[in-house]
Parts: C-alpha cells; sequence; structure tokens
C-alpha cells in the first residue's frame, strides 16, 4: 500500500503544528468559537450531540496494521474504548476533548493518518471498492488512481471552497461494491472494444433530501487524464453549483437542473482547454504510485482445499468469505454486526485484534467498508479456520455478510446533532428480531440500511429496505422504504406509505419479509421479488 | 421553563446552567427567564461554553426535564450505552428519556 513520502509527512506534521498553535489560542481565549469552528472542521473536529467527535481519514479504505493498532490506542488514550467505522469507511471517536486533539493528530501522523477534509465543502475522502487488488472479477486496481486523486484533491486550493461537500467513489470491477452511481463522482475503470483501460465518469448522484443516480457524463476517459477530467468536472460546478441554498448545492442538483447532456457538453469544452495547459501527471508518477500497490508476495501451489467439518466455521465460510485472485487465498469480510450490537462500532480491543490478525494473515492489510465492515483482503485458504476461531473468541465472527442483520446505520440521535430520530435502536431490534441465523439465510440477501434524518448518512434510499428516521412533533418515527439498490442494478427505494413508532417499524419490516417468502419464485432475491410484484403486496400485508 | 445548555469548551461535555455557573447533571438546571440571551452572550465570550443555546424544560418531582428528545438524550447520553451515562450503574436513569 501507499507509503508517505517527504512531501506527504511534512505536509501533515506542519498541519498537526498549526492545528494544535490553533486549539491552544482557543483554549486561551484569543479566539472566539465562530473564528474557531472552520479551523477545527478543517481537521475533522466536530462538536456533536455529547462532545467533540474527530472523524479520521482512512484513504480509500486502506491501512495496515500500524495504523489500525493506532486507532484502538487512540480509542483507549484519548476517547471511550471504542470508535465507529462510517459508510465513507473512515473512523469516528465520539468522546474527544479539545484539548487531547493536538496530541491525537500528532499520534495520527506518526503511522501517515489525519483527519484534513473529513469535512467542509471541499473533496472529501475517495472511497473505493474494499476488494480492491483481491477481487477475482477485478479489471484494474482502482487504489493507484483513489491515491493519484487523494494527492490531487489534498489542499487544492481551487476546489477548497467549493458549494458544498464532494464525494467520489472509484472501482475497478463490473460488480460495484462502493455505490459508486450515488456519489457526485463514481469512477469505473473500464475497457474498451481495443482492450484500453480507461475511466467511466458518473456525475451527480447522491443520496440525502434529493436522491439521485449519476447518469454517465464521460464514457471512456484515458487514465493519464482522469485528473484533468474531474478537474473539468469541478470546474463547472464551482461555477455554476448553487451557493445560495445548502440544499440544492449538491452537483447532482446542477446536473439535474441544466441536463446531462448541457453539463457533459460544458465538461467537454473546459476538459479540451485543461488539456491544452499539460496539467496531466507523467505517467511516470502513475507508475511510482503504482508501485505501492503491486501485489504482496502470494505462494502458489497452494491447496484450495478447506476443511468444513465445523459447522459454524462452514456458514461463516459461505456468507463472509470471497473468491480471491490468487489462487489459495481468499478475501475475509469481518462483520461488524453482532446480533443486537451496534452497527460499524469496535472496541479497541477488537480494533487491535483485527490489526493483529492482518498482521499475521492478511499481509499486513486491511479494508474499511462503506457498509461499516473491516476486509481482510488476503488470507491463506489454509489459514482460514484458525483465523475464524480467533475472530469467534473476540465476537467478531458472525456469518450475516450481506444478510437483513448486515445493517448499515448512522449514529442517529444517539449521537448526532443532525438526527431527528434513533438509527441505532432500531437496527438492534431488527437484528435481534431477526436473530436466528438459519431465517436470516432463508432470507437471503437483504440489505437493510437506516438514516436518522433525511441526509441519508444511512443510505436509506438504497436499502433493499430502508428506514427513514424522522421527527414528528417531538416523537420519533420511522418511514420504511422498499425497492432500494446499489450497484450495478443501482436504484431508489419508495416509500411505503405513514409511518411507524419504533416497534412498529420492526414489526413492519417483519411483515415485509413475509411477503417476499411467500410470493419468491425460485433464485429471487427479496429485490427481485419486489420488482417483480410491486408496492402492492407489501402495502396490503403492512398496512391491511 | 426556560434552561441554558452547551458543550464544555475543554472538554466537550454537555453542560447546563446553574446560576452561578455550569454543571453536568441536568438537575441543577435552574429557569434561565424568558431572555436568557444576555447571559448566553457573557458566557460564551468568557470561553467557558461553547455552543451555548435555551431549550424548553419542566421541573418533575424526579428533576429537571428538557421538552424535546434531542435533550433529553444530550442529557443522559446515548440511549444504546447507558454505561457510558452519568449514572452508568443504574439501569433506569433512561426510563424518563424516550
Amino acid at each position: 500500500m501507499y507509503q508517505y513520502d517527504q512531501y506527504d509527512q511534512a505536509m501533515v506534521d506542519a498541519r498537526v503544528a498549526e492545528f494544535r498553535d490553533q486549539v491552544n489560542r482557543r483554549l486561551a481565549g484569543e479566539m472566539t468559537e465562530d473564528q474557531f469552528k472552520p479551523l477545527r472542521l478543517k481537521n475533522g473536529l466536530y462538536l456533536q450531540l455529547h462532545a467533540y467527535m474527530l472523524r479520521v481519514a482512512i484513504p480509500y479504505g486502506t491501512l495496515n496494521s500500524a495504523q489500525m493498532r493506532m486507532l484502538g490506542d487512540i480509542a483507549d488514550k484519548y476517547d471511550r474504548g471504542y470508535g465507529h467505522f462510517t459508510t465513507r469507511q473512515n473512523i469516528q471517536y465520539n468522546w474527544i476533548k479539545l484539548e487531547d486533539a493536538g496530541d491525537i493528530l500528532a499520534d495520527l501522523a506518526s503511522v501517515e493518518m489525519h483527519a484534513i477534509q473529513t469535512s467542509g465543502n471541499c473533496i472529501r475522502n475517495t472511497t473505493a471498492d474494499q476488494f480492491a487488488g483481491a477481487a477475482a472479477d477485478e479489471l484494474e486496481d482502482p487504489r493507484p488512481y483513489a491515491e493519484l486523486l487523494r494527492q490531487w484533491s489534498t489542499f487544492h486550493p481551487e476546489f477548497d471552497y467549493l458549494p458544498r461537500k464532494f464525494k467520489v467513489a472509484i472501482i475497478g470491477s463490473d460488480t460495484d461494491r462502493a455505490a459508486m452511481k450515488l456519489h457526485d463522482i463514481g469512477i469505473q475503470i473500464v475497457k474498451n472494444a481495443a482492450g484500453e483501460i480507461g475511466c467511466r465518469f458518473y456525475v451527480g448522484g447522491g443520496m440525502g433530501r434529493t436522491p439521485m443516480i449519476a447518469p454517465v457524463i464521460g464514457d471512456f476517459v484515458p487514465p493519464l487524464q482522469m485528473i484533468s477530467y474531474l478537474e473539468a468536472c469541478l470546474r463547472v460546478y464551482n461555477r455554476y453549483g448553487r451557493r445560495d441554498n445548502k440544499y440544492k448545492a449538491r452537483i447532482k442538483i446542477l446536473v439535474h437542473e441544466i441536463g446531462a447532456d448541457e453539463y457533459r457538453r460544458q465538461v467537454e469544452e473546459e476538459f479540451a482547454h485543461i488539456l491544452t495547459l499539460g496539467l496531466e501527471p507523467p505517467p511516470a508518477e502513475l507508475e511510482r504510485i503504482k508501485g505501492y500497490f503491486a501485489d504482496p508476495g502470494f505462494e502458489t501451489g497452494l491447496s484450495g482445499d478447506i476443511d468444513r467439518s465445523d459447522p459454524d466455521f462452514a456458514l461463516w465460510l459461505d456468507q463472509n468469505v470471497h473468491a480471491h485472485k490468487q489462487p489459495g487465498y481468499a478475501i475475509v469480510t469481518i462483520s461488524l454486526k453482532p446480533t443486537g450490537g451496534i452497527p460499524g462500532d469496535a472496541s479497541a480491543d477488537q480494533i487491535r485484534l483485527m490489526a493483529d490478525l492482518a498482521k499475521a494473515h492478511s499481509f499486513d492489510e486491511l479494508r474499511v467498508t462503506h457498509a461499516q465492515n473491516i476486509v481482510l483482503p488476503h488470507v491463506k485458504k489454509a489459514d482460514l479456520y484458525a483465523l475464524w476461531q480467533k475472530l469467534d473468541a473476540a465476537g467478531l465472527a458472525s456469518a450475516n455478510l450481506d444478510l437483513i442483520s448486515d445493517i448499515i446505520a448512522c449514529p442517529g440521535l444517539d449521537y448526532c446533532s443532525l438526527a431527528n430520530a434513533r438509527s441505532i435502536p432500531v437496527a438492534q431490534k431488527i437484528s435481534e428480531r431477526f436473530a436466528d441465523l438459519g431465517r436470516q439465510r432463508e432470507l437471503g440477501e437483504l440489505k437493510l440500511k437506516i438514516s436518522g434524518c433525511i441526509n441519508a448518512c444511512g443510505h436509506h434510499h438504497a436499502g433493499h429496505i430502508g428506514i427513514l428516521g424522522v421527527d414528528r412533533k417531538g416523537v420519533e418515527n420511522y418511514q420504511l422504504l422498499l425497492g432500494g439498490s446499489e450497484g450495478a442494478d443501482t436504484s431508489l427505494g419508495t416509500i411505503t406509505g405513514p409511518g411507524f413508532n419504533e416497534d412498529g417499524i420492526v414489526d413492519a419490516v417483519e411483515k415485509a419479509t413475509d411477503v417476499y417468502l411467500a410470493q419468491r419464485t425460485d433464485g429471487e432475491r427479496f429485490l427481485d421479488t419486489y420488482r417483480r410484484i410491486g408496492m402492492a403486496p407489501f402495502k396490503e400485508a403492512i398496512y391491511g | 421553563m426556560k434552561v441554558l445548555t452547551g458543550n464544555d469548551l475543554k472538554t466537550g461535555d454537555v453542560i447546563w446552567w446553574t446560576g452561578e455557573g455550569w454543571s453536568r447533571h441536568v438537575n441543577d438546571a435552574v429557569d434561565a427567564g424568558e431572555h436568557p440571551e444576555a447571559i448566553l452572550a457573557r458566557e460564551e465570550a468568557a470561553q467557558r461554553v461553547v455552543g451555548s443555546y435555551a431549550i424548553d424544560a419542566s421541573v418533575t418531582g424526579e428533576g429537571v426535564r428538557p421538552a424535546h428528545i434531542k435533550e433529553r438524550i444530550r442529557a443522559l447520553g446515548p440511549t444504546v450505552r447507558l454505561d457510558l451515562s452519568l449514572k452508568p450503574a443504574d439501569p433506569a436513569a433512561g426510563n424518563w428519556v424516550i
């Protein structure tokens, strides 16, 4: 994986020193909160419901064991013994003291990490396929491109005050595991008829109060022109994006209002101009970055056989382990969704254990997924049983990946000052209602996503079953959505009807699954059945 | 009644105006009257509190109870981590919140 050069390290160290000074001036009363707030937000430090919250960037969700161990140590040393992995492949700490902020950033910098651009109207942390560099179905590893994008976007002065925050995802497989079409810009690495690699740009997607699926704007951009095309997309947005109304300021509104064709025309015009400036990175730079992402030293000639005699291990194997491009290896997803647990939370001890396991079994590498789980990307098949036993002993062996209890949930009103309703207790109750793994497996792939407000950090629009918490005269109320999806078949969920209280929404979810079980045909997922039979049978069961 | 709340500048803790200073315990909150702006301005300027504002609350037999659920959760802590609340040993500590 990428390692900082002297410029990266010098920039991050300088930022730590700068922010430490700013914190000291604030604590000394030399700055008001109005003066300080934009500075702390530049460093990922929010003021949330209960305390300061620090969001740490994990570039394209990739980190090594030393970084992961540091995340666990920070949870112990400065927070309350746990961290929360987010839908942007980052981690958040909920109980930070302002007076500790400088020390935390210094600790992060010591392992090549920071919290820069995890807030504000700038280009946020780029997300990527969590199976990058390991997936059997991968066309091209997206991580070098994501790293190039990180270097280009970090401290980019032109894009530091965009109309609104800006999120980019990049994938290199036909299988979209990063919700790519629901980003401001989604980039898919593709191959053309001539066998050349290029970047397909989807621009103007997003969730929030106005969910939209991004249309294709650039069908095939040569890899070395990716940054210039991005620059053109951003430039048109920066010029015409609405700054008068924050609810209409995202790029999706611009693309929608002027139309994809007109937006594309303007981007192409700007792109042609940028190409005359010679700003593309030299090929040697992309090759240099690619060098950091070369395959680790995979062994060859390994057996692919796995002893499945332990039935619990076999269940986990079937659900949480994916095919690797290298014979004899597998990709492991560690579920952070135990029955009744808090989606995405991990204790300091669990974080450190995952770091140790990555060191021992996965060439020192981990990934954070946008579904709030952790991936060990390169595990020898022969090591899987021993790995599973260690995970099981630490409460990290839930065999529920992509099942109904593998719930994405935002922090909701338990932590977030923007939320209208709690998300986590609903996730916990659903998880407990469907605790029986046999029942979950009978339901098959069923992606359930919960947001505690219209900002949709819990991706409820993209859930096969989505739940949106709202405030109804000071009382929590939950709307049910059906039919959302991310990936190649991205779609937006539709609200079923009137909302429910906390227990009612759990019952409604169960009724929806009952309709599925009664109506499905062979091989149909919940989503397939919904798309075939439509909303009516579900509404009848839920409200009838 | 109106009570005043915000976060401690240094620690980020949720705090409540007691009439003389700030407390982490909502039951220490006092009625700030109908025009608390002067208190808020003074306290923010003194760099003790950050993000302060006035909320509606009432006094019950069990103590001061904010009107809105968001403020009740702020007073308690996350409902899903009662071990992190101000009364971690009391399983009933949050019964009045929801």
